[in-house]
């Protein structure tokens, strides 16, 4: 099982290699450099070749990603192409601004949706599945910025319990955050419950429908029993790869809710820095998210075969 | 005995609501009685709603199905009407289930340790700390050697022998009055299938339950029943004392179903049953066997035949019992066509090897560590033209394996393969020229997987044809009608789909397909292994009358010792990868000669009371084979000792090409052997 | 193929609409496509007003007699925008998506069939393009080239592929492990045969239904784009640019999000419901049986 570890963690870095690869040489492709950005409309002549020389741009490009992976290796994303600021620090608060927002709809989205799944599970076919999986179908498929508009609509403008426009420093401590944090989170939660939900639901069906189940029920196990010992661990297995999905999703910067709550997170500094032509910027935050996809992903796998007998043994008889 | 029975089941009848919205019953009317003390045996073939039957007893029926009518009596209740407590408390403990396909039904996320556990917790009035004593003195009632270890293993971590042991030992812990057994040596090999059956025998003796067995397998049932009851259609049509249901069955069915299975002492082939039996459903006016039955009559089709007494104790659901008795049970299957003596040979192995390991991107690079021993190992094999070789073996042996590799699917680490006329074949597929590759035809286990679902019969059998003769249109059509005449179906199957098949039909494509090719060598994977037994039947006289008009050279695999004998000329006998034998069938058969092939012939179940499996060996997984030395060694009766661990055995030759590989010098052998 | 097969494969799509129709999710998501498709096509000839004309005499102007969803901020009939305002999303994703399902679903067969390094090379930059943050190499696109639909078709088309490789490659693994592959392969069918003959024919369901799903998702992405303003250019109407100009006005005039907002979501709905319908029909999710 160890090498199985092993392997799982190479190829996760294989991936984040290949998309600082991506990255570097998308960035290369693009018409324009930090120096066109930072002089813009003086970019020409001298100037641009004294910046040019100055940020070392004349290297060969092999040379540049080297510097600029090692640099990022160590967190060091050099500075903004604009404001000459620190990436590390700018990106750094926006970080914590996801981290917030992710976490409170984690919080209450993870249990609440297994809760209703294996609800909708149990007792499918029954009103309680049908009103649980129509409001999943509906959660899931709604624009998130229609969701969105219709929670500001409702609460901040109809009946007036938050306000509808708030604009919050981005280092501002975490408390500030309150009146963007609520609304963006309720909406991040509906739609990963419908996800999580959906697959439990599913999963739950799956197992109750299982042999193990039905030979619980004849060796007289009571129904609650089987619900709780043999039918959820196993029904929950598949749930923790979306589980892990969901995470990455919300970590990524959800760009479109930050943008309709004007919430300081990484999506919107993502929005802001691309329409800025701030790419030193994108290229953080790119690898920032693409690393935390590859490690939840890891973690999930890991964790599944950590819980699971089954694989656990069978790559240990393996290798 | 007279007593009250125990499990009294009143003319039960179980449906489900078909997509028309109107109740379709699977099972019609049936009466159960059973007594403490008593076994009673459950035969019927796929569909005949015999595990509905033995769940129904336990009250409890699968999602989808109703009880219509009828009542199932346990303890002067009926259990469809108790309470969910109720139930709970007799599901377990007073009524036990073994279930048909134990690695499935026992939790896979917990410990056998805590899943007996929580058996004995519900069902046991031990106090919790002598539940773990408890517990391992279960495993061993039903002889699972280390115990205590097996309680701390999952159970995919156990062969299939073991579950079914653990689940054995869970349905004891609440110490039942009754056992349901669904099938619950299905799937096992031979050997274990003995073994688990003994099991049973001594517990139901020794502990005065009543059991109600389900098979399919009248062998299984002669060897554990008092009693026998036959499912057709979901209805009883014979029931009686086990001696005389099997030696004079007064049923139609049953005489067909007795003649369609192989036995060693036969010399001819079994006889099929022909058709179909009712799906559920359908006009249920007349007798539901009479579309299939020799004796019907007009009558037969009009009146729904009560159950009536015959002779010996058995009361059969036809209107003519006096007439069964005449019916022919035996011997009138075809006679086996044999291989014509001294002819060219068609296809030689070897010294073949074969390995699934296979280092991986990652392995390369580390160091090279001792491989285990090869899965398939020094397979030396000659197969003249028009002979059937079969290839024996447990679960694990090799056998498909070898199947693979002489097809090129899996190319061997070492060893070559030749045609009769000297060319190698090359290892893999994609290097073999199309004239070799349509010399070689392969049919596989299963019909529902090796055709595909989305074409039609026509599509199916276009694509040798077009692919080895370029044929298209018409004349395709003209020659797909042919080969499908060849395996008895109509033109009118051109169009349709596998799906609208049944399984027998299924596989008589597959050989059609095979057969389009024309070739001369078809390589047969357990090709009636998922077929019920009439129909293997059928599927075996198929393949006879095959051989004897196109002269084609079979390699036959199978588990089961009784189809083999039924059809090969000459027996390669395998275990763990490794040739133990190799002879004539009469030969083989008649006189088995390696330890191994013994303990086998030893272990097959007859349907005849008075024929008992004699057990050799104990019954022990074998996961790889020994690195060195006999493969047989770790289980062999008569083990000389050092050499056997660490000496191959040398081949020993008899007559008329009868080999074997053993250190026991055959004349000796041959002394202690049955025949 | 044989003459034979035509007929019986016209009467399965037959009988997988009729089998979708008679569900209540393929009812009404057949219903809501096939009406959302008529309103694009024919919009432009029932539209009450012209989408560009400013009305500056009523501005936000409520719903009512001629403007029966009210104005927007410029004085637009907002009715005649909503109608017109699928278009463009229909048209990009009705070219993208089956290009996506054509070359992500061709591409994962393969390497589901073949394996290999070549498979274990493009899985890691799948993987490495699916770990970039959903929206970037869009939006990176967009910046670049402008944001015609000539290049949001062939960058959405390209994009929208690659996590169909990994759902065509699963879904190749799982036919190419049974038995009539082996058959094929024993025979002697060249690879390229047994794709098209063995493979294809039994992956195509699971891709039709993940093809209406992906579909739904473009959208999501089209809609998106509009709304942060990367996608359509004003004046052209499109839903997601009328929700992000209107949401400013929303205290004021909420018919001009409510509009564009319900025809947006009952088109995505929509097309969720059919493919969970067509998912049913094809039974490709048995026994989870779900009631919508």
């Amino acid at each position: 099982m160890i090498p199985l570890l092993f392997r799982r963690l190479a190829l996760g870095f294989v991936t984040v290699w290949l998309v600082s690869v991506i990255i570097f040489l998308g960035v290369e492709a693009l018409p324009g450099d930090a120096c066109t950005a930072v002089l813009e409309r003086d970019a020409h002549g001298e100037a641009l070749a004294k910046c040019r020389t100055d940020m070392g741009l004349n290297a060969p490009a092999l040379a540049r990603y080297a510097d600029w992976a090692g640099a990022a290796l160590q967190g060091d994303f050099g500075v903004s192409a604009n404001g000459q600021e620190s990436i590390s620090q700018i990106v750094g608060y926006r970080v914590r601004n996801s981290l917030l927002l992710a976490t409170g709809a984690l919080s209450v989205g993870i249990p609440l949706s297994i809760f209703l799944g294996t609800m909708a599970g149990l007792w499918r076919d029954s009103w309680i599945d049908i009103l649980f999986s129509s409001g999943a179908i509906f959660a899931m498929t709604i624009p998130e910025f229609v969701a969105a508009t219709i929670l500001i609509l409702l609460f901040a403008i109809w009946l007036g319990w938050v306000p509808a426009i708030v604009l919050t420093p981005a280092d501002a401590p975490p408390l500030e955050f309150f009146p963007e944090f609520v609304l963006a989170a309720v909406v991040l939660t509906m739609i990963m419950i419908a996800h999580i939900m959906r697959m439990v639901r599913s999963s739950v069906i799956d197992v109750m429908a299982s042999d193990y189940v039905q030979m619980a029920t004849l060796k007289g196990v009571p129904y609650w029993q089987i619900v709780f010992r043999h039918a959820l661990p196993n029904a929950l297995l598949p749930a923790i790869n979306v589980i892990a999905l969901t995470v990455a999703w919300l970590l990524g910067g959800v760009v479109v809710v930050e943008v309709v709550f004007n919430y300081p997170g990484l999506g919107r500094l993502l929005i802001d820095a691309i329409s800025d032509r701030d790419l030193p910027v994108v290229q953080a935050i790119t690898m920032i998210v693409a690393a935390t996809y590859v490690g939840v992903n890891l973690v999930a796998d890991i964790l599944g075969l950590l819980l699971n007998p089954r694989l656990r043994s069978h790559h240990m008889g393996h290798r | 005995m007279t007593t009250q029975p125990l499990i009294d089941i009143r003319g039960l009848c179980v449906g489900f609501r078909g997509r028309s919205g109107s109740m379709l019953p699977v099972l019609h009317g049936i009466d159960l009685q059973v007594c403490r003390g008593e076994s009673i045996g459950i035969v019927g073939e796929s569909g005949s709603g015999k595990s509905t039957l033995a769940l129904a007893a336990m009250g409890y029926l699968k999602h989808g199905l109703q009880r219509i009518s009828g009542e199932v009596i346990y303890n002067g209740a009926d259990m469809f009407t108790r309470t969910a407590a109720e139930l709970a408390r007799i599901r377990g403990g007073q009524l036990g289930l073994i279930p048909q396909n134990s690695g499935q039904a026992l939790t896979p996320t917990l410990r056998i340790g805590r899943q007996l556990d929580e058996a004995l917790r519900l069902h046991c009035a031990l106090p919790a700390g002598a539940h773990t004593a408890r517990a391992i003195d279960l495993l061993t009632q039903v002889r699972l050697p280390d115990p205590a270890a097996i309680l701390r293993r999952y159970p995919h971590e156990l062969s299939g022998g073991q579950q079914q042991r653990v689940a054995i030992a869970m349905a004891l812990a609440g110490e039942p009055d009754a056992l349901l057994l669904d099938e619950p040596t299905t799937g096992l090999d031979v050997t274990t299938q003995a073994h688990i059956l003994e099991l049973l025998r001594d517990l139901a003796r020794t502990r005065n339950m009543a059991m109600v067995y389900v098979s399919h397998d009248l062998g299984v049932i002669a060897r554990v029943c008092d009693r026998v009851q036959v499912l057709y259609a979901g209805e009883t049509v014979l029931e009686g004392p086990t001696r005389a249901v099997l030696k004079t069955p007064a049923h139609p069915y049953a005489r067909g179903l007795l003649a369609s299975i192989p036995r060693l002492g036969e010399s001819t082939l079994p006889r099929a049953l022909e058709g179909r039996p009712p799906s559920p459903g359908s006009d249920r006016t007349g007798c539901a066997f009479a579309p299939r039955c020799a004796l019907a009559t007009d009558h037969c089709r009009a009146i729904h035949p009560p159950m009536v007494q015959g002779g010996t104790g058995q009361e059969s659901r036809c209107l003519y019992p006096e007439q069964i008795a005449q019916m022919d049970m035996s011997g009138s299957g075809a006679p086996l066509s044999c291989c014509p003596r001294n002819s060219p040979l068609a296809l030689a192995l070897d010294t073949i090897a074969i390995r699934y390991d296979r280092p991986g991107s990652f392995a390369r690079f580390m160091p090279a560590r001792p491989g285990p021993p090869a899965t398939v190992d020094d397979i030396t094999l000659t197969i003249p033209q028009g002979e059937t070789l079969g290839l024996v073996g447990e679960s694990g042996s090799g056998k498909s394996t070898i199947l693979k590799t002489i097809a090129g699917l899996l190319p061997p680490a070492q060893g070559r393969i030749t045609l009769g006329d000297g060319t190698a074949l090359a290892p893999r597929v994609d290097k073999r020229p199309p004239d070799q590759l349509r010399r070689i035809q392969m049919v596989f286990q299963n019909p529902d997987e090796s055709l595909n679902p989305r074409h039609s019969v026509a599509d199916i059998l276009a694509q040798p044809l077009s692919l080895y003769f370029g044929l298209a249109g018409p004349e395709l059509r003209r020659r797909a009608t042919e080969a499908l005449e060849t395996v008895r179906l109509g033109a009118h199957y051109l169009d349709r789909r596998p799906g609208q098949l049944s399984g027998g039909e299924k596989q008589r494509v597959a050989i059609a397909r095979a057969f389009a090719a024309a070739p001369e060598i078809v390589l047969c994977d357990e090709i009636t292994s998922a077929l019920d037994v009439s129909v293997q039947a059928a599927v075996l006289e198929l393949l006879n009358d095959l051989k004897a008009r196109h002269k084609t050279t079979f390699v036959f695999v199978s588990h089961d010792l009784t189809v083999v004998h039924a059809l090969s000329d000459r027996v390669a006998v395998l275990y763990q990868g490794r040739l133990c034998e190799i002879g004539p069938s009469a030969t083989v058969y008649a006189a088995p000669s390696h330890p191994y092939t013994e303990v086998l012939l030893n272990a097959v179940l007859e349907p005849d009371p008075d024929h008992a499996p004699h057990l050799l060996t104990a019954d022990v997984a074998e996961l790889s084979p020994p690195a060195c030395g006999c493969p047989f060694q770790r289980r062999c009766p008569v083990k000389l000792g050092q050499r056997c661990d660490t000496d191959t055995p040398p081949w020993q030759k008899g007559a008329d090409g009868h080999a074997i590989r053993c250190h026991i010098p055959l004349s000796e052998l041959n002394k202690t052997g049955r025949g | 193929m044989t003459a034979p097969a035509a007929p019986v494969r016209r009467t399965r799509a037959l009988t997988t609409l009729r089998d979708m129709a008679a569900r209540p999710s393929g009812a009404i998501g057949l219903t809501l496509i096939t009406l959302h498709l008529i309103i694009a096509l024919i919009s432009p000839w029932i539209a009450p007003f012209d989408y560009k004309e400013m009305n500056s005499a009523v501005i936000l102007g409520n719903p009512g007699a001629g403007h029966l969803l009210g104005t927007d901020h410029l004085g637009r009939d907002v009715f005649t925008r909503v109608l017109l305002g699928g278009r463009e999303a229909l048209l990009v994703t009705g070219i993208a998506t089956p290009i996506a399902m054509l070359w992500g679903g061709m591409l994962g067969v393969l390497l589901g069939l073949r394996g290999g390094w070549i498979d274990e090379v493009l899985m890691r930059l799948v993987d490495a393009f699916l770990a970039l943050p959903g929206i970037l190499p869009l939006l990176v696109l967009i910046t670049v080239f402008g944001s015609g639909n000539e290049v949001l078709t062939p960058t959405l088309a390209f994009f929208f592929g690659i996590p169909v490789i990994r759902v065509a490659r699963a879904a190749a693994h799982e036919v190419v492990a049974r038995d009539f592959i082996s058959a094929a392969r024993a025979r002697g069918h060249s690879p390229l045969s047994i794709v098209r003959r063995e493979i294809l024919p039994n992956v195509t369901d699971t891709l039709l239904v993940e093809g209406a799903m992906r579909w739904s998702w473009m959208l999501l992405g089209f809609s998106a784009l509009s709304f942060l303003g990367f996608g359509v250019a004003p004046p052209t109407p499109d839903w997601g640019l009328m929700v992000s100009d209107a949401r400013v006005y929303m205290s004021l005039a909420p018919w001009g999000v409510l509009g564009p907002m319900i025809a947006l979501s009952s088109l995505i709905i929509g097309i969720n419901l059919t493919a969970d319908a067509l998912a049913k029909a094809l039974g490709l999710d048995q026994g989870r049986k779900a009631v919508i």
